[in-house]
């Protein structure tokens, strides 16, 4: 008898904490009657930006603070799902558009329409296609923060080696063909450029810029001819030994060879200026332009946005925080940080300023003109078709056109299957 | 009594234990039920309970925020009718072929160093475990960088013969190769340390006899010490192919998802992973995870009855 009673207790004893952890949660409130916000966000990069942000909303808000989760982009939306079903998510969180209508769909995500419209929140400062990338069934669901959008770097030493003119915005397919031909130099084991089979960077913009699409109207533009056509344009480079096949990319990605000066021309984000900086070589002559004109002249734009999570127990004092991340002031803090481009128009000066040496300008003049990423209901399924499918064509083993078609089909399977 | 303690434990590990009528519970079972409770009350709901579910699941579609509704067989239907899942089967076969190498390496290597007089034995038994005891995400990295088609080691040295600069892990014709040769890299330490120990419970007075008959180094390992590795080789093989069959870590490290050569590597746990955690797809994934448990449970099973055939109790 003893024994079973010295058991329970055991039993009682070893669940105790457990039991205390569970009503730890839920208590927002601290000793001083502040409310704490959390908010969850992947990049260690901006968090010293985003404290300097929070700083100047806690001056304004003494009621409110507000504490930052990281983790660590690799598990970044594993571990919110889980969270988001154990009770347990941020208040405040960052959103992007491959995830963004997954969880609206499945209204996990606080609407933000009528906040907005009380609070005036300066919507319209903020580029109008990321906006509405935030948007699912004409409901507002989150903010944007940020933008970035995609330019053609080049290395200036070995276009001067090569004796080949600087890209410049009146560039067009032909004029990169011709400079990806001369620049390339196997025996230095150097490449024009890098026909990287990578969708943001690589694959939307061709597509778009041959006069094709990714996504329209919740089909498929795999299979559309020009889609096609863009995509022939970045397989003809690697049969041609300009850009390194995607075999090679795998090991060591177009980001990688452009750092290292094996490729004279990548595609590559506004957000990686920062890291073109602090190589000391390209500081010195990598240079920036727009992507050359194809058929048109375009970009892929993409940014993240500020969400609330509609189990937050928080929600006025989550929304004074998303409002206020959507302020000129914010933008400005951000901006100076220079981590990212703000997306309230007007208060990037400071992040041009940051990098004297790179003409970045180009990138915001880019965002009239860009296409928002592409986005459905469930994103991660149909992307994950891309590479399978793409992955010989991209090595150099032809049959672009067959993987195309393919693609198409089993993406447009896909979209029909999420539509339920 | 066993002159041989080691194939002795085995022998009634493999034989069926002699049945027992049911006997009343007396009072030091009690107690005996209270010192295994810490380890079954974890083992229940850490892998029972989570295996049930895992079933129950399996018949339902789970949303990605929680809440799941009852499709019947649906999930089984998709994953048996998806070509994806047999390529996935395929090469896990393959990588689970490969695996089992590292078994006679790691017996060759372990009576070598188990010859009479060689010093710093345990020097090298532990630079043969350390690839083991090492994370399979280094262990990826590094070899990763020693594959490397443009800067790697490995090219390097092949060049110095002549040898064209290979992608290893981006060929989908030598991918699976690459990363099986790692795994058997880091797992043949783990079984040289369990077949040094089943050497050792080997007699010496066997070896002495049948070199005073004039056996050779030769025919004396294939005569005593590998019958009578028999149990110990045994135990082995059926852990190293429920590992082989599970493999994920080292190919999601090695390969990336925008390596050609995915679908020629992707095992099946891995494309489990690619479903559960990417395209929410919850329950086929479930369903996908119980398919490979009766597979490993079958291929044990087979394992089992065929091991009469050839395993020796001393």
């Amino acid at each position: 008898m003893r024994r079973r009673t010295l058991l329970c207790s055991g039993l009682a004893a070893a669940s105790a904490p457990v039991l205390a952890a569970c009503s730890d949660e839920g208590g927002g409130a601290d000793g001083g009657g502040r409310t704490t916000v959390s908010y969850g966000m992947w990049d260690p990069a901006q968090v010293p930006g985003m404290k300097q942000i929070i700083a100047a909303f806690e001056k304004a808000n003494p009621d409110i603070s507000v504490r930052i989760e990281l983790t660590p982009w690799s598990s970044y939306w594993t571990t919110l799902k889980t969270s988001m079903r154990g009770g347990t998510a941020p208040d405040v969180f960052w959103m992007n558009a491959v995830n963004f209508q997954l969880y609206a769909a499945h209204d996990v995500l606080e609407p933000l329409s009528e906040h907005i419209e009380h609070d005036r929140t300066p919507v319209d400062r903020h580029p109008e296609q990321l906006v509405r990338l935030y948007a699912y069934d004409g409901i507002q669901y989150g903010l944007p923060k940020d933008f970035d959008t995609i330019g053609l770097w080049y290395n200036k030493d070995l276009f001067d080696k090569a004796g080949v003119k600087y890209p410049d915005t009146s560039w067009t397919w032909d004029d990169l063909r011709d400079a990806a031909a001369e620049l390339t130099n196997p025996r230095e084991r150097v490449h024009g450029f890098c026909s990287e089979m990578q969708r943001q960077l690589v694959l939307y913009p061709a597509i778009h810029a041959a006069g094709g699409y990714v996504l329209r109207d919740g089909h498929s533009g795999f299979g559309d001819e020009r889609s096609v056509e863009g995509l022939r344009f970045l397989t003809d480079m690697i049969d041609r030994g300009w850009s390194p096949p995607q075999s090679a990319m795998v090991e060591n990605i177009g980001r990688v060879r452009f750092w290292s000066e094996k490729v004279a021309m990548v595609h590559d984000l506004s957000a990686m200026a920062g890291q073109m900086y602090a190589v000391p070589a390209l500081k010195d002559h990598a240079g920036v332009t727009v992507l050359p004109k194809g058929r048109e002249r375009t970009t892929v734009i993409h940014g993240l946005a500020n969400v609330i999570s509609a189990k937050s127990d928080k929600k006025a004092a989550a929304w004074k925080f998303v409002h206020f991340m959507a302020s000129r002031r914010a933008a400005e803090i951000q901006a100076e940080s220079g981590v990212t481009i703000s997306s309230y128009a007007g208060t990037q000066d400071a992040w041009l300023k940051s990098m004297p040496e790179f003409d970045l300008k180009h990138f915001i003049d880019m965002e009239k003109y860009g296409v928002p990423y592409p986005s459905s209901k469930n994103t991660a399924v149909w992307e994950n078709l891309q590479y399978p499918l793409l992955g010989a064509a991209f090595s150099g083993k032809g049959g672009i056109e067959d993987a195309a078609r393919t693609l198409g089909e089993q993406m447009d399977r896909a979209l029909k299957e999420e539509r339920g | 009594m066993s002159l041989f303690p080691a194939t002795a434990a085995a022998k009634s590990a493999g034989r069926r234990a002699p049945r027992t009528a049911a006997r009343p519970v007396r009072r030091g079972q009690r107690a005996a039920y209270g010192f295994i409770a810490p380890l079954g009350i974890g083992f229940g709901v850490f892998y029972f309970w989570p295996m049930i579910q895992t079933f129950y699941f399996s018949f339902t579609e789970f949303g990605p925020f929680g809440g799941h509704t009852w499709t019947g067989t649906d999930n089984y239907a998709r994953v048996l009718r998806d070509v994806t899942v047999w390529q996935a089967l395929g090469n896990t076969l393959i990588y689970c072929g490969i695996g089992l190498v590292a078994l006679p390496l790691a017996i060759v290597v372990a009576a070598l160093l188990n010859r009479r007089g060689l010093r710093g034995v345990a020097v090298y038994r532990a630079l043969y475990f350390v690839p083991f005891v090492t994370l399979p995400v280094a262990v990826g990295l590094v070899w990763n960088w020693l594959y490397n088609g443009d800067f790697g080691l490995l090219n390097e040295i092949l060049g110095w013969f002549g040898v064209d600069r290979h992608y290893w892990v981006s060929d989908p014709s030598t991918a699976v190769l690459a990363i099986g040769a790692v795994m058997v890299w880091s797992t043949t330490g783990y079984y040289l340390i369990i077949f040094m120990a089943g050497i050792k419970s080997i007699p010496r007075d066997y070896y002495e006899a049948a070199e005073l008959d004039g056996a050779g180094p030769v025919r004396r390992f294939f005569t005593i010490t590998l019958p009578l590795l028999s149990p110990t080789l045994f135990f082995a093989s059926v852990i190293c192919m429920i590992q082989s069959l599970q493999t994920f870590d080292l190919i999601f490290i090695m390969m990336g998802e925008k390596n050609p050569a995915v679908g020629e590597t992707q095992s099946v746990v891995g494309l489990f992973y690619t479903w559960a955690f990417i395209e929410n797809a919850q329950g086929a994934a479930a369903a996908l995870a119980f398919l490979l448990m009766l597979l490993i449970a079958g291929l044990t099973y087979l394992q089992f009855r065929l091991q009469r055939k050839w395993v020796h109790y001393g």
